[in-house]
């Protein structure tokens, strides 16, 4: 018996032996471009980042389809992260040095992004990364298609109080490095526009909070002092339903206080029955509901690829189409995969973006958007309301903050630095560079 | 001769008054005809106000139409329709008359666009027409939008509609109406004095608000009286608060009860550390989901049922797993508690992979019946529905335990098998099963738990962990293997953390929550209700 199963396992662990050489060689013949895909699947941020998985493996079989890149087809290496930071950093170096992969799209949360930063760093490759985020940051190996502060929350801010009037405002947010640091440079900025300190109010809330009824009913309360109020929510993902479903149900309406959030897209509302929320506010750089040939066509693609008609597509989504395309175009430009040589190519490329536009990668590793403020409607999806009247450069240095206003980035030859400092005129100041 | 003359003067009548209401007719149409012209939000704000200054009360049905985004117009002859959206079908309705005009396919239509300073002017516009409306609840609702966006303008129409008002309650709105206006006004200092007077005997939110913007603005003696009023109604308020606070603080309770009381039994009475049990919550969760989309998909009509289906499937599916859980893996670890934690903890992390690769990772949405959406206001405390559902349902669920371990022969063994599992078996009852039927039953209260949980949030993979550590502490605190104890323990964390919430913040809250907990397991190592005798030694 014992004899006949290790016979058994010996013939098995040939095979797959045999298996997989073969597969070697098929690889070794096809010559493949490798593109690493780094998002969690399993975990507490899978319900936002599978969603980037697949859209990438959509951009690849497309780009495949056109005939892949410098005539080689285009492979997508998936990885899966589970939402474990450190994992994060062991996976991006097994994309790198194991895979040999040209590019990396991946990452969503900052913590995530910080702990990949030295990987890429010390193994010189590219890395792209698709959400909005706090900003004081730029990286040589890092590309942010994602929007900066000002591409999102400084114009959202803009918006509350030019066309609504808001006079008090509520800075509610999840207690992490994003809206820690994008709070920081709200309150600077109101400041800075006169709003007076006692009105504002900065409230944070532990990751996946679920019971919202005495910050609602705070919310009520500041919002009862004669002026004008608006909630800017920097709530992350899963806190937001009951966030929603209790501001519903105690009724307050968008009419009296309106709540921006900047985390809250198509697809953190198709868990909701948005009914009660109509009129509350989003700020992205795209929305499904943005009525270009683009986007249709995207959407189109998007529905027929996941095999699903009611699946929606959101704004980091559009930041991975735009980086991927950038990507291409770089290689292309460059005439090579070398991480170098698309680095720098990378810097002036333009691609159209999904709103009718055309965005650009900027010295400072950010690109160009449009800033699009959404009301929501009752079937989950966002209806524009304003726009920047043309596209706005992201800017990873923030001007209101005291520590990071004299830093600037800018990653062509000469200066090649990621916080240069101009009241110095040295590069290096705060950073992680 | 006479009947005929008569006849004859009653046609005419008719006609001219036919034809006159053809002229309005005809001018309200073209006014409303320019939505589908306008190009900004300034404009389209321009055509709500010349649609509110004809007086006609019937332009209400196009502005609140326009308000909820049911206001399209069709792209080929740019014709305005009322037309609400199915799927791909928009049904389409008379702007003016709200007579049906068919169906058409939804693409062919181009929506008004409105936003929310508009949808404030359609309802400001709004109440000023419908003040003299003759249902008196939206004569009431007229009264309160005023009384909340005061307009110098309408004293006159309020005054008006107060002198023809019969009904008690509108009357009390229209006056504080009136009140509030006459702050906003250039009435007489007296006038303002009475408003002042009245409006502080009211003691809400939104009163506040107003007079707080009032003292903003004026001075002197006006000035102080405000701040008197404001003072006043702050003090009642503060008092209210408490009352809110506590309120807050049991329905936090009920929500931990429900999470915690499944574990009271497979940790509290069985001893097992079952890591897995918020994924039978979740589990719970999920199966509510499925029972809705079949009902949405096949029985509309019975939306409002659908939680009262969901429970018993609920409790069947979770108690399922559970009882799978219990002879496939726990059934091998009883005594070895550290692997029992291990073993379960793999389980939970299964479960959680196995709901995302068949439900997908991103939430999922499980609908408020009517009955369970929105809220009402006793005094100056708001109160949901949701929540209130929830307190009284987690109390039953908690009685119904109580009952069956109490009362019945299942729960007599299973309390014997607990207390001396030798002497249990040899009076002959089978401990395994009881061992197995305990779990599930245990498991099962987890899963209707979810059910109740889906109501107030995320219907997601994550559901279940963010419970499991409440879900310990409150067993733990309230004492292993006693039911009351998780009753108290639930509803006394619950009142703790929200009191400290206000002062501490959240984060900090539920830090000082568990350092008081860890505080106090010094102190009193078996929780809050110990359980006594020989048992505890076994």
């Amino acid at each position: 018996m014992r004899g006949m199963i290790a016979t058994l396992a010996k013939r098995v662990s040939g095979a797959a032996l045999a298996g997989l050489m073969m597969a070697g060689a098929a690889t070794a013949q096809e010559d493949t471009i490798k593109v690493g895909i780094l998002h969690s699947l399993s975990g507490t941020m899978a319900i936002s980042e599978t969603t980037l998985k697949d859209v990438m493996l959509m951009l690849v079989e497309q780009q495949n389809a056109k005939g892949g890149l410098l005539g080689k087809k285009l492979e997508a290496v998936v990885v899966d992260p589970a939402s474990d930071w450190p994992l994060f950093a062991e996976k991006a170096r097994e994309l790198i040095s194991v895979n040999g992969v040209s590019a990396v799209f991946g990452c969503w949360t900052s913590v995530s992004r910080k702990s990949v930063l030295p990987v890429f760093e010390e193994l010189n490759s590219i890395l792209f990364y698709p959400v909005q985020y706090e900003g004081e940051e730029s990286q040589r190996n890092v590309f942010y298609t994602g929007a900066a502060p000002n591409q999102q929350a400084i114009p959202a801010v803009d918006y509350l109080m030019n066309e609504e009037g808001v006079e008090r405002w509520v800075l509610a947010g999840t207690d992490y490095v994003y809206p820690r640091t994008t709070n920081k440079i709200l309150e600077a900025y109101l400041e800075s526009k006169g709003v007076a300190a006692e009105d504002i109010m900065i409230n944070y809330t532990p990751f996946g909070h679920s019971d919202w009824q005495t910050i609602v009913s705070d919310i009520k309360t500041f919002g009862s002092a004669g002026k004008k109020t608006a909630v800017v929510s920097t709530i992350n993902g899963d806190a937001n339903v009951p966030f929603y479903k209790e501001l519903g149900n105690q009724g307050v309406k968008a009419e009296d206080i309106p709540v921006v959030a900047f985390s809250v897209g198509e697809e953190e509302l198709a868990g909701l029955d948005t009914a009660p929320l109509v009129g509350h506010l989003t700020a992205w750089n795209y929305f499904q509901s943005v009525d270009t040939p683009e986007n249709a066509e995207f959407i189109a693609a998007w529905k027929e690829f996941t095999k699903n008609p009611d699946r929606v597509t959101n704004d980091p989504m559009e930041a991975h189409y735009i980086g991927f395309n950038m990507w291409v175009k770089a290689v292309e430009k460059a005439g090579t995969t070398d991480s170098d040589a698309v680095i720098d190519a990378m810097i002036g490329v333009s691609v159209p973006n999904l709103t009718g536009g055309y965005s650009a990668m900027m010295p400072n590793h950010h690109i160009t958007k449009p800033v699009l403020i959404g009301e929501i409607q009752a079937d989950g999806q966002m209806e524009t309301v304003w726009e920047t009247t043309g596209l706005v450069v992201g800017d990873e240095w923030s001007d209101y903050l005291p520590d990071s206003k004299d830093l600037i980035a800018d990653w062509r030859a000469p200066m090649s630095c990621g916080n240069f400092n101009v009241a110095t005129g040295k590069c290096g100041g705060k950073g992680v560079n | 001769m006479t009947v005929l003359r008569v006849l004859f003067v009653l046609v005419g009548l008719a006609l001219s008054g036919a034809a006159s209401a053809q002229v309005d007719d005809e001018a309200i149409r073209a006014t409303i005809a320019r939505f589908a012209d306008s190009k900004n939000f300034r404009e389209t704000e321009e055509i709500v106000r010349d649609l509110a200054a004809t007086g006609d009360v019937r332009v209400e049905r196009p502005l609140s139409a326009l308000s909820d985004g049911n206001l399209s117009f069709r792209k080929s002859d740019r014709q305005v329709f009322i037309a609400p959206e199915r799927g791909q079908t928009a049904t389409l309705f008379d702007p003016l008359t709200g007579e049906a005009a068919g169906e058409a396919p939804k693409g062919d239509f181009t929506k008004v666009k409105v936003n929310n300073s508009l949808r404030r002017t359609i309802r400001d516009v709004i109440s000023g027409l419908t003040l003299a409306s003759p249902d008196p609840v939206v004569r009431l609702a007229a009264a309160r939008t005023m009384f909340i966006a005061p307009d110098a303008a309408n004293l006159e129409a309020l005054d008006a509609a107060i002198a023809a008002e019969t009904v008690t309650s509108v009357k009390i709105s229209l006056e504080a109406a009136r009140a509030s206006t006459i702050l906003v006004s250039d009435a007489p200092d007296a006038a303002k004095f009475d408003a002042i007077a009245l409006l502080g005997q009211r003691g809400d939110r939104e009163t506040l608000s107003l007079l707080t913007g009032f003292a903003a603005r004026s001075q002197g003696d006006l000035q102080a009286a405000a701040q008197r009023a404001i003072d006043t109604i702050g003090k009642s308020l503060a008092l209210w608060d408490i009352g809110q606070n506590i309120w807050y603080g049991i329905s936090l309770g009920s929500v931990l009860l429900l999470a915690a009381i499944g574990l009271a039994i497979t940790f509290g009475v069985m001893g097992v550390i079952n890591m897995a049990h918020g994924e039978m919550v979740m589990i719970g969760a999920y199966t509510t989901f499925v029972v809705q989309s079949v009902i949405r998909s096949s029985f509309p009509g019975l939306f409002d049922w659908s939680l009262t289906i969901a429970l018993p499937l609920a409790f069947l599916v979770a108690g399922a797993v559970g009882l799978a859980l219990e002879r496939g893996v726990i059934r091998f670890l009883y005594g070895r508690p550290l692997e029992t934690l291990l073993a379960t903890w793999g389980v939970s992390l299964i479960l959680q992979q196995a709901v995302r690769t068949i439900f997908g990772p991103t939430n999922q949405e499980v609908g408020n019946p009517s009955w369970m959406s929105g809220g009402f206001q006793i005094g100056q405390l708001a109160l949901t529905w949701n929540r209130l559902w929830i307190v009284v349902f987690a109390l039953a669920v908690f009685g119904l335990l109580l009952y069956i371990f109490k009362r019945t022969a299942w729960g007599l063994q299973m309390r014997a098998v607990t207390a001396n599992r030798r002497m249990a078996s040899s009076m002959g009852i089978r401990t395994p099963w009881v061992d197995a039927f305990t779990f599930a039953l245990g498991s099962g209260i987890a899963g209707i738990a979810g059910v109740a949980l889906s109501q107030i949030d995320n219907v997601s993979p994550n559901l279940g962990q963010g419970y499991i550590i409440d879900s310990f502490m409150v067993v733990v605190f309230g004492g292993v293997g006693n039911l009351w104890g998780t009753l108290v323990g639930a509803f006394s964390l619950g009142i703790v953390n929200k009191f400290l919430e206000p002062y501490a913040g959240a984060v900090l809250g539920k830090i000082l929550v568990l350092v008081l907990i860890i505080l106090f397991i010094q102190k009193r190592p078996r929780g809050l209700f110990a359980l006594k005798g020989r048992s505890v030694e076994a």
